[in-house]
């Protein structure tokens, strides 16, 4: 048997000693398998770069469409400080927005007063004092309130949480800032979560360990050492959730009564700014001054948003590379 | 020696307290999950049947089945689905193994947090903009897949990437030392190492686009539509859409047919999500490094 083997290794090693060393051996041949590689390495950098086309695209494109009404149409003081939304009046249009941003504003406000206290608390439990099977099946349980689409969400607000409201607080609409705010504190809530609980995991067991070395209980660690170090990611965790109920489009249109009004207390019904994008831009005229408003909105939604998403970037990559 | 002091007592009892308050605070998280079920459940499975899953819509959406909304649905999510996985694999695959750390690494990085906090209102203003009108393919089955692509692409770069990176280094260095190529041993060893950590990611993808309705509202989706749709050009209904339409726009519609919308529509995404959950639980059971 062995010396049958080291014959057939032999006699394949000296079948083609001089095309194995021809193919293989000459680091600069540049064979089929060479073009394969630099073909595959252009191509998934083109896939790499379609983020920062798309991106600049859909920019590009709102832009366009934006633009000429606010440098021709556009009163920008009427834009940013009057309340009359009216684009379809027949005398005389106006574009004033802000009740439009209050509204988001306090939908967007009253989610977070909600939903940073209860997420930063279960980051809390989940990464700090929850083990094995519990954290695993919370964890898990988070991520399907994730998955609960905006729709839905619009949905629960629109006939369960509406006909709640008005029993509890005897109001007669129940379609308000409070519904709304609960429905997205609901929706950021796992965003806030999930990116806290990876904040505090981000902080190294050596700073707990260190701390537990000098008698301190768990609470105690929780509070002094792993929260300090993990402020600038939880900060970034709340912003995030923030882009996210500031974004939301469907459950807010459906939660939160639609009409325009500048709230004065949580039982007033408001619009925010993406609803009402939603809500018009079926009925508008292709490149009508309405169409072109509702495109101005969408920069002003594109703006903010990169301009949140940007600093909760800063704060969250700020722990990974700090340690 | 060892006794428990005062302080010592105060500071278990501080601990406990703060321990059951967050367990209380995460609970309170999670419940609505398990009501929400229940009320979809309770109030809506009397309108799911057979027929409903099968029959159009009549009497102008107030009675009748779903099944146009329920195709149109499969038709948006296969067609993004198609366009965004083999696009955001390769970007994955660029960032995980080929992309240097530079100026043009870190931009890419950031627009792809900025593509995935967009709101979804403003990706349905850019598909409108860029594939309806522009590239000129009308409000289809196409316009609105390709928006739901763009808004998907982060999704499925990052997890990719994630699963990709969890491939030992050491395996590349090893194909590397036996002569292969940077794309042989992403080939025959990254790639199938990661294979289900992508799948995974896939799943999730269809569970979100399945539940979007903001960015097919102007570019594909419509109200109502009497036919099945036939074609990638054609307009269709959608299932998310549907829930919005008949809960909010359409007079007289029996109670129990939003909620059985609601729930055929949560029940397809929960059971996905709960297949990428189970994937992944086993995958990491299976895990030989």
């Amino acid at each position: 048997m062995q010396p049958d083997a080291t014959l057939a290794v032999a006699s394949t090693s000296s079948a083609s000693p001089r095309k194995g060393l021809e193919r293989h051996g000459d680091l600069n041949s540049r064979d089929s398998a060479w073009y394969q590689d630099k073909a595959v390495a252009a191509i998934v950098f083109a896939g790499g770069v379609s983020a920062i086309v798309f991106i600049l695209a859909i920019f590009i494109f709102i832009a366009k469409e934006g633009t000429g009404f606010i440098l021709h149409t556009l009163d920008l003081k009427e834009f940013l400080t009057s309340p009359a939304w009216r684009p379809t009046s027949e005398r005389q249009p106006t574009y004033g927005t802000l009740a439009l941003i209050l509204g988001t504003a306090s939908v967007t406000g009253l989610a977070m007063v909600v939903a940073v206290p209860f997420s930063l608390g279960a980051a809390i439990f989940i990464g700090e004092f929850a083990k094995g099977k519990l954290r695993e099946s919370l964890k898990i349980l988070v991520e399907l309130l994730a998955a609960i689409p905006s729709v839905v969400w619009g949905f629960i607000g629109l006939s369960i949480l509406n006909s709640l409201i008005i029993r509890v607080f005897h109001v007669p609409v129940g379609l308000n800032v409070l519904n709304a705010g609960i429905i997205l504190a609901l929706m950021a809530a796992p965003v806030i979560t999930t990116i806290a609980e990876d904040a505090l995991k981000a902080v190294p067991d050596t700073y707990r360990e260190a701390a537990e070395a000098m008698g301190a209980t768990r609470w105690q660690i929780v509070v002094k050492v792993v929260l300090p170090a993990a402020k600038n990611g939880l900060l970034g965790a709340v912003l995030l959730g923030v882009g996210r109920a500031f974004g939301e489009t469907m459950a807010v249109l459906m939660a939160s009564g639609h009409s325009i009004n500048i709230p004065h207390s949580v039982f007033d019904s408001v619009r925010a700014l993406t609803a009402t994008i939603a809500a018009e831009l079926g009925e508008t005229a292709r490149g009508s001054d309405h169409y072109r408003a509702l495109f101005t909105l969408g920069i002003l939604l594109f703006a903010v948003t990169f301009i949140i998403n940007l600093a909760a970037d800063v704060f969250v990559r700020g722990v990974k590379r700090g340690r | 020696m060892f006794e428990a002091t005062s302080l010592n007592r105060r500071n278990r009892r501080v601990e406990w307290l703060f321990s059951a308050l967050f367990f209380l605070m995460t609970v309170l998280l999670v419940v609505p999950v398990a009501l929400i079920l229940g009320v979809l459940v309770i109030k809506g499975q009397s309108a799911v049947t057979w027929g409903f899953l099968t029959g159009m819509p009549t009497q102008g959406m107030t009675a009748g089945g779903i099944l146009p909304a329920l195709l149109g649905t499969i038709w948006l999510v296969g067609g993004s689905i198609l366009a965004t996985v083999p696009l955001g694999v390769a970007a994955a695959i660029y960032l995980s193994e080929y992309a240097p750390d530079n100026w043009l690494t870190r931009v890419i990085n950031l627009a792809i947090i900025n593509l995935a906090g967009v709101p979804s209102i403003v990706h349905a203003l850019f598909g409108l903009g860029a594939f309806v009108l522009f590239a000129r393919l009308g409000t289809s089955i196409l316009a609105a897949s390709l928006t739901l692509a763009v808004m998907n692409l982060p999704v499925v770069i990052v997890a990719t990437k994630e699963s990709l990176q969890s491939v030992p280094w050491a395996f590349r260095e090893a194909c590397w030392s036996l002569g292969a190529t940077r794309w042989q041993a992403i080939r025959r060893v990254v790639l199938p190492n990661s294979l289900s950590g992508i799948l995974t990611g896939v799943i999730l993808t269809v569970s979100r686009a399945a539940g979007e309705t903001a960015p097919i509202m102007f570019t594909g989706a419509v109200f109502y539509s009497p036919f099945l749709p036939q074609g990638i050009l054609d307009e269709t209904m959608a299932l998310a859409l549907h829930l919005f339409v008949i809960s909010t726009q359409v007079p007289g519609v029996p109670e129990n047919l939003p909620y059985g919308v609601a729930l055929v529509l949560i029940t397809m995404v929960l059971a996905m999500n709960a297949t990428s959950v189970a994937f992944r639980v086993h995958l990491r059971g299976k895990k030989k490094w």
